[in-house]
């Protein structure tokens, strides 16, 4: 599906998005922000997922289901925490944003 | 399990793993505008379902064939209840206080999992490429090492780990312990002479390597710290997502690898601290302390005189430090400023990006207590204001108003950005005691001729002041 040199040109233009994405961010949104990237590494719950459903002996068994629970922490922990503190964040004026 | 069937998932897959990288981006995007903040996670979350979701049909788009498929599923889907389950209520309970550790722990999930990811595939006895096998090593080092030492970052803010542990060497030993896990990694990356010993001692190297880098950095560096493992966790997730052959998480774990990496460089500037300080030196080493010696006396003031003095003001600038969250005085310090506001004095909030225990983490505990974000401004848009403010509030804040940051070349501040509530008219400071910041450096701004002294814990304080203020009417 993905071929070598594909893959770093993936790796390479994700990177640069992700620098741009966040280069403008005020300082008052970098908790948030900080929590909200670590929730989008929480992505690694499909890695996870597929690593288990591949699992042939007792051990793989083991650790994929320990990567999933792992992963689903991260992903589930990751929303909740962020949603929280922006939920927080609104203007002078009464109205949510 | 046909070939229609196969082609079929395995589109299906595809896109949404496209449109969830689109959503991921988006919502990144539209997180870092205050306005449309609440938006982007809402983006980000749908993405993440999508991609969730689709992934159970990963056995018939990549065609797996496990003899125990169904218990597999299965165990899965009890993992996500149990993982997401107990993330979800420690989630909702966690104090907005103690939010640096909880991000924390949940990015020390995520490096565990991408491990767990690079030791399944590490421990199948299966040949693989070297580019799969190296990619797989460094996912699960940089993995492991962020799932132990976000570990020990969470118990340092929690207060379960109070020491610092740092002895003579400690870089060395980092280092030989990093050159075994790289040998090992080396040894088991094509797979073709692992043996499970090897495996585990990886792994087991790469989890202590965790361990011994984390314990010798004080608590004031580890937001720094929690910020570099969650780029980490990022990187390593791409790697796992190079070794799966999975688009979704290669540009999910890169942007978070390279936005992590730009907002630890931030969060390290803001606190006058490079990265490689924060990670090889301890605070304080290199500070023998402050060579000036500061004159003049500190001049305390009553509550009540601090009260008519800012019930009178056109400007006042409250400036909270983390002193304020500790004794938890966010909501006072609110109802203060409407009060003020009431008498017509315009009130706004000065954030150094070090208040709190994180960059922004103040913002988030005064948005908690209701202050419009509107009122609060960062370093940068402020500082031109302090000259025509009438009364500097300081709570609870030290180094971060210290003028000597700015004038005194000897002082280990000196270069730090500060906030400058030593050039408004009058400056009012609650403090508890006569005590040092942090860094353990006399704040020559408590001895200026136009600070007041408001001795306290900033909760009672702030009580006394909002009496004062309405006895003026």
């Amino acid at each position: 599906m993905i071929d070598g040199i594909i893959a770093l040109y993936i790796f390479m233009l994700a990177a640069f998005t992700g620098y741009e994405v966040i280069a403008r961010v005020p300082v008052i949104l970098h908790t948030p922000l900080m929590s909200g990237s670590n929730f989008v590494h929480g992505i690694v719950l499909v890695g996870a997922m597929v690593a288990l459903f591949r699992a042939t002996t007792p051990l793989e068994r083991v650790i994929g289901t320990l990567g999933v629970a792992l992963a689903a922490g991260n992903a589930v922990g990751g929303y909740v925490v962020t949603e929280r503190m922006l939920e927080m964040f609104k203007k002078s004026g009464g109205k949510k944003s | 399990m046909n070939a229609l069937n196969r082609d079929v998932a395995s589109a299906l897959i595809n896109a949404a793993y496209l449109l969830t990288a689109f959503l991921f981006i988006m919502g990144l995007k539209r997180m870092s505008a205050p306005s449309t903040a609440r938006g982007g996670i809402l983006w980000a979350g749908i993405g993440m379902v999508l991609a969730t979701v689709v992934t159970f049909l990963a056995p018939w788009g990549l065609g797996i064939e496990s003899p125990e498929l169904t218990t597999n599923v299965v165990l899965t889907v009890v993992a996500i209840a149990a993982g997401g389950g107990v993330a979800a209520y420690t989630g909702r309970r966690v104090a907005m206080t103690d939010m640096p550790q909880m991000i924390a722990l949940y990015n020390g999930m995520g490096g565990g999992a991408a491990a767990a990811i690079a030791a399944v595939e590490l421990y199948s006895d299966e040949p693989r490429g070297l580019m799969v096998g190296s990619l797989a090593v460094l996912g699960g080092l940089i993995g492991a090492v962020s799932f132990s030492g976000s570990a020990i970052a969470f118990g340092k803010l929690q207060g379960l780990i109070k020491k610092s542990f740092r002895f003579g060497g400690q870089k060395w030993l980092n280092l030989a312990i990093l050159v075994a896990a790289l040998l090992l990694g080396s040894g088991i990356a094509t797979g073709t002479n692992a043996g499970m010993v090897w495996v585990t001692g990886f792994f087991v190297a790469a989890l202590v390597l965790g361990v011994t880098m984390t314990l010798p950095i004080g608590g004031a560096d580890m937001p720094v710290v929690i910020s570099l493992y969650n780029a980490l966790t990022g990187l390593a997730v791409a790697f796992e997502g190079f070794v799966l052959n999975n688009a979704a998480m290669i540009i999910a774990g890169t942007v978070v690898g390279s936005a992590g990496t730009l907002l630890t460089q931030l969060m390290a500037k803001a606190m006058n601290r490079s990265l490689g300080n924060v990670l090889f030196a301890g605070f304080g080493e290199s500070a023998a302390a402050g060579t000036t010696t500061v004159t003049g006396s500190q001049k305390p003031i009553e509550a009540s005189d601090a009260g008519v003095m800012m019930a009178f003001a056109q400007k006042v600038i409250v400036v909270p430090g983390y002193g304020l969250a500790v004794a938890q005085a966010q909501h006072k310090v609110w109802e203060l400023a409407q009060l003020l506001a009431d008498h017509g004095v315009t009130v706004k909030f000065a954030i150094h990006p070090v208040a709190g225990r994180m960059p922004g983490h103040m913002n988030v505990l005064l948005a908690e207590a209701g202050v419009p974000y509107d009122l609060i401004s960062d370093l940068d848009e402020i500082n031109a204001e302090f000259e025509t403010c009438d009364v500097a509030l300081i709570i609870g804040a030290n180094d971060v108003v210290n003028p000597v940051a700015r004038n005194d070349k000897s002082s280990p501040i000196y270069g730090m950005p500060i906030l400058n509530a030593d050039k408004s008219k009058n400056v009012i400071v609650i403090k508890r005691g006569q005590g040092q910041g942090f860094s353990g450096i006399e704040n020559a701004l408590f001895y200026l001729d136009n600070t007041r002294m408001l001795y306290g814990d900033a909760q009672a304080a702030l009580n006394q002041l909002i009496q004062a203020v309405k006895t003026v009417g």
